[in-house]
């Protein structure tokens, strides 16, 4: 090797070196803030951990209490909005990827959901409230569910849509040779093709909305007591977070930190979940 | 046969010369276009009753574009359009009026990648059969089988039908389509370059396949492989720029061409 091309050589090896150090020092960066929250809501979150966070209602100020109407609540309302949001979100995803696909019907449809995806919860909080809240007279869990399942509809819209335009062309050419109709090689077919995708979709809108505040602020209210009915009003547990945490007393900041810790551990375990599912069917294509 | 079959067949005299079995699939005068631009000009083949037709030429002559027109895939996409007419015993296929559900029942259609559906290697043959046909259990079960057996696949998976698909090997995928597409008992049966993802061992296999299924069914290959053409075909046809140029006998077309541009291509001299 000759001199210069020995000293081109170890100069690339200098800039590759420093890219190398800076891409590990951002992410580094971007880990540390991470790991900080993880460990303050970890520690604050076990250390307030006790049986009746999940068998006693949000006490009063200074009394003993816990978060079980929260949770049932959160629970309640996020189920019904993935209730609401699931079968809608499906739907549009299919037209979008089966029917409407190369279309400029399709485009424009494809933006606005990237719209509603990136809307401002709070805003859909005030939609569903001057909607469903102002006309019904009182907030209730049914509202705040509506506006949850705003927040997932763009999600699994989008995750259904890309799921279905990965399954290969050649497997719908597949099954129409065979004279089997559209609608029936969508549902039979390429349902079964994407499912694994559209189950983790669902699974992220639901993760997505379980941290929702703003938009349960305005419509779902706040309830200090146990209730399952969904035209009532109910607590949830990031509203209930946004009062304790910011009172002045010991107990309620105490349950906050337990429920974040709840809240942060469930996300978490949808998350695994859904990339559980994925991965599994991976393995099971290969 | 009907007198405009007859009529259709006619017009090629040169093929039909040598072409002595009666003509299952007729193109007439056919003409496609993608969203106006033109792929195929005014072909005219006749495909015989129970023998092998390959169609060969270079990428974008319109090969899989005419086969594709035989069970109107093509509808799918919007802005695809073919023109003239194309009889299946007599009737024309391209009359909107023909339904797609008994054209396809008809002529069954494999493609260059195998994609068995995502369910078991059961359901993957039942699954047509049961929408054209109501069969009780034992009946399906025979059925399935048979068309397993025709496939030449019954033995490698008579003991895991309720396996996943997605479970077998290339070459067996590509088996089980073949049975899919023959459990519905169709007349013709369309391959889109069926082997071109397959390695040499499952190729052999399936090209003994052809032989077998041609006691049964109108075949009908496109390929981009010589020797697979002349190994296995009865009758080749030639598509060069979306035309058809020479269709006739295999080994005449294999050994003496009577157009420049078909004895290029077979030499290799181009595409």
């Amino acid at each position: 090797m000759s001199a210069a091309s020995e000293k081109l050589y170890r100069y690339r090896r200098m800039k590759n070196l420093l890219a190398l150090v800076l891409s590990a020092l951002a992410a580094l960066f971007g880990l540390f803030w991470l790991v900080w929250i993880l460990w303050v809501t970890l520690s604050k979150g076990m250390s307030h951990l006790n049986l009746g966070l999940f068998t006693q209602m949000t006490p009063a100020a200074g009394e003993d209490g816990g978060m079980l109407n929260a949770f049932t609540g959160s629970l309640e309302i996020g189920l019904l909005a993935i209730v609401i949001g699931t079968p809608v979100g499906i739907a549009a995803g299919t037209y979008l990827a089966e029917y409407v696909n190369h279309s400029k019907l399709g485009t424009v449809i494809r933006f606005m959901n990237d719209i509603l995806l990136s809307a401002p919860s709070i805003v859909l909080g005030m939609f569903v409230y001057i909607t469903v809240v102002v006309p019904m007279g009182h907030a209730s869990a049914f509202a705040g569910s509506i506006a949850l399942a705003f927040i997932a509809l763009p999600v699994i819209v989008r995750t259904t849509d890309e799921m279905l335009r990965l399954v290969p062309s050649t497997m719908r050419e597949a099954a129409l040779s065979l004279g089997i109709p559209q609608w029936k090689v969508t549902v039979q077919v390429l349902y079964r093709a994407a499912l694994p995708g559209i189950t983790t979709g669902v699974l992220l809108a639901f993760a997505r909305i379980s941290g929702e505040t703003a938009p349960l602020l305005f419509t779902a209210g706040g309830n200090q007591y146990f209730t399952a009915n969904v035209l009532e009003p109910m607590a949830s547990v990031p509203t209930v977070m946004n009062n304790f945490a910011m009172s002045p007393f010991e107990n309620w900041n105490g349950l906050a930190w337990a429920a974040a810790f709840c809240m942060t551990l469930f996300v978490l375990a949808l998350g695994i979940l859904a990339r559980a599912i994925l991965l599994r069917n991976k393995v099971s294509h290969d | 046969m009907t007198d405009m079959n007859f009529a259709a067949a006619t017009t090629l005299t040169s093929v039909t010369e040598q072409v002595s079995a009666r003509a299952k699939l007729s193109a007439n005068n056919v003409d496609f276009f993608y969203k106006g631009a033109q792929a195929l000009k005014g072909i005219n083949l006749n495909v015989p009753e129970k023998k092998i037709t390959a169609l060969i030429g270079p990428s974008g002559c319109g090969k899989s574009t005419l086969l594709r027109v035989f069970n109107r895939i093509y509808s799918l996409y919007p802005g695809q359009e073919a023109r003239g007419e194309v009889l299946l015993d007599g009737e024309n296929i391209l009359d909107p009026k023909y339904s797609l559900n008994r054209l396809r029942s008809k002529v069954g259609m494999v493609f260059q990648k195998p994609v068995p559906f995502p369910m078991s290697i059961y359901d993957n043959v039942a699954y047509g059969i049961r929408h054209h046909e109501t069969l009780p259990r034992k009946v399906m079960d025979e059925r399935v089988e048979q068309a397993l057996r025709q496939a030449a696949l019954w033995d490698e998976v008579k003991d895991k039908l309720k396996n996943n698909a997605l479970g077998l090997s290339g070459g067996q995928q590509q088996r089980l389509c073949i049975a899919r597409a023959i459990a519905l008992r169709p007349q013709v049966l369309l391959f889109d370059e069926p082997t071109s993802a397959l390695d040499p061992i499952a190729t052999g296999k399936i090209e003994q396949l052809f032989a077998e299924l041609k006691q049964q069914f109108t075949i009908l290959i496109v390929t981009h492989n010589m020797q697979q053409a002349a190994r296995c075909s009865d009758f080749t046809a030639f598509m060069y720029l979306g035309e058809l140029i020479e269709h006739g006998v295999t080994e005449t077309i294999f050994t003496k061409p009577t157009k420049q541009q078909t004895e290029d291509y077979i030499t290799g001299r181009f595409g």
